[in-house]
């Protein structure tokens, strides 16, 4: 309705509206378009332009290391979300239980609430004297605490699984609320078993919900850097913190500079992914963005 | 319902709600128990106290404690202001033109924070801009990186409120800055407060730009949280967790209901 009230108008207002999106523009174009220029800049070495250091950081094993663990560890949490998040999404919305209303709204301040806790939190409960291990330790007699996965790439994956489920899930949920219980219904009286529903009913009808939110998720947590610097595992280096030990702890800004442009690189190709699902697919925006 | 028969919804609960416990309760449970333990060398703590909060209030955590909630307050009023205008002037623009300035402003939630960081830090401690060292980059980077949410949490709300009173106000003669105020802002009201209340939960829990920029006189909670951890004090960093948790939730149930109250009047 906005927009057909603006054509009606005579052009010269419609010139002087569309400035009013000037500041904002301007605002965001200092803060952020000219820094972002800036490493862009930097990435191509101090004098003269050139792909030289681009070549070289490309080439180096660390390099290579960090971008192999942030594909890894993204697209297996990303499953992991997506998986976790279908089976809880099913029984919150279809086999209700007392309290279930109350798990719908604990997964929206999840949401708000930042990703490291959950590795803290992972530190008392799977660490190596943590709750897990104690337990054990005292059930068996053991010595030696017997679980031992969470400073490795698993706990960085159990983590970021545990924090992102919830960016699955609330696009779910709300597709399966909008959702016609009248044709489980019919499903069921003609003798389709509950697997039978939700493979053939239940999941297409998701699909949607999935890939935005599976494709947010991607991004999310090819992204996440909160849960990787507090596990600080040696070997598990992904590309936001290679970022961050270059810049802050050798000050190598060129070579950060390069990895950076990598990773927006990669994340604007995944933003693009999550944009185009969406409008591919017609879901609804997976929460935030 | 998608189980009929009450073995099968038992034994579907069964599987669920342990898990949903475990992924979510035990976390959250954990900490909390963690920030009042004195000390916990066996599957529970052997005592419980109440020094790390009585610390937390005391030393230099609660300058954290303040930075944060500074930070975010204001990076959010900041962010508000802006989003709200950027939606706001974004409707009277063309299709194609207000496509591309769409994604424009939707691109700051899709580069990583730590880049972010790493942007500023560079931009910023050259000339024309002095900033590194100084509080006003963090804010900066706060604002950068919650601005795209409170952009697009408004425009979202734009889209729903209804078009006719804005056009019978100007069938009525009202002017376009008088119908702003006295018809677009209070219709959009709830959906400012929620833009609000995101932004700010987004920019207490900020670690990734703020790591590479933070001045020493400017240190937020959660790199606080990360110093403490990392130093071993992991009860300590247990309750400023704690506490960031709880500011969080304190803040945006706060305004949760302060935007019902307002879609309701």
């Amino acid at each position: 309705m906005a927009e057909a009230a603006v054509a009606v108008a005579p052009a010269p207002r419609l010139n002087l509206n569309g400035l009013w999106v000037a500041p904002p523009l301007l605002v965001l174009a200092v803060l952020f378009f000219y820094p972002l220029g800036l490493i862009v800049r930097a990435s191509l070495g101090e004098e003269a332009p050139s792909l030289q250091t681009f070549e070289q950081v490309l080439r180096s094993s660390q390099f290579l290391d960090g971008l192999y663990h942030t594909i890894v560890i993204a697209i297996s949490a990303t499953a992991g979300c997506i998986v976790l998040g279908f089976v809880l999404s099913l029984v919150i919305a279809f086999v209700p239980f007392p309290g279930a209303k109350m798990a719908g709204r604990l997964i929206d301040t999840v949401i708000a609430l930042p990703t490291f806790l959950v590795t803290l939190a992972f530190t008392f409960i799977y660490g190596s004297a943590g709750l897990l291990n104690e337990t054990l330790m005292h059930v068996f007699s053991l010595n030696l605490p017997p679980v031992d996965f969470l400073y490795s790439q698993w706990g960085v994956i159990l983590a970021e699984t545990t924090v992102y489920t919830p960016f699955i899930m609330r696009p779910l949920l709300a597709t399966f609320a909008t959702f016609d219980q009248a044709q489980i219904e019919v499903a069921s009286s003609l003798g389709a078993r509950p697997l039978r529903i939700v493979r053939q009913i239940l999941l297409p009808a998701s699909l949607p919900a999935l890939v935005a939110g599976g494709s947010l998720c991607l991004l999310l947590t090819v992204n996440e850097f909160g849960i990787v610097l507090f596990i600080g595992a040696k070997d598990v280096i992904t590309l936001p913190l290679l970022i961050y030990s270059k810049a802050i702890q050798e000050f190598d800004y060129t070579t950060a500079c390069v990895i950076a442009v990598v990773n927006v690189v990669l994340s604007l190709g995944l933003y693009s992914l999550y944009r185009l699902a969406i409008a591919h697919f017609g879901g609804r925006r997976a929460g935030l963005v | 319902m998608l189980v009929w028969s009450r073995p099968w919804r038992i034994a579907a609960w069964a599987l669920a709600v342990p898990l949903f416990l475990i992924v979510y309760g035990l976390p959250v449970g954990v900490i909390i128990l963690a920030s009042f333990s004195g000390q916990w060398n066996d599957i529970l703590p052997s005592n419980l106290t109440l020094v790390h909060y009585a610390k937390a209030f005391r030393t230099d955590s609660y300058d954290a404690l303040r930075a944060s909630l500074l930070t975010g307050v204001i990076a959010s009023a900041a962010a508000l202001v802006c989003g709200t205008w950027a939606a706001l002037a974004l409707r009277a623009l063309d299709r194609l033109p207000k496509r591309i300035l769409d994604l424009f402003f939707f691109i700051p939630s899709a580069v990583p924070s730590v880049s972010v960081g790493l942007a500023l830090l560079v931009a910023f401690s050259q000339p024309p801009f002095l900033l590194n060292g100084t509080a006003m980059i963090v804010l900066i980077a706060h604002f950068i990186l919650i601005s795209a949410f409170t952009y697009g949490n408004v425009t979202a709300g734009l889209a729903r409120i209804p078009a006719d009173c804005e056009q019978v106000a100007e069938s009525l003669g009202a002017r376009p800055f008088y119908r702003l105020r006295r018809v677009t802002l209070p219709l959009l009201l709830p959906y400012l407060v929620a833009a609000f209340s995101l932004s700010f939960a987004l920019s207490m829990g900020e670690l990734g730009a703020t790591v590479m920029i933070y001045p020493p006189d400017w240190v937020t909670l959660p790199v606080k949280i990360f110093a403490l951890s990392d130093r071993g004090a992991i009860f300590d960093a247990a309750t400023l967790a704690t506490i960031l948790g709880v500011a969080t939730l304190v803040v945006l149930l706060g305004l949760s209901r302060l935007s019902t109250k307002a879609m309701t009047r």
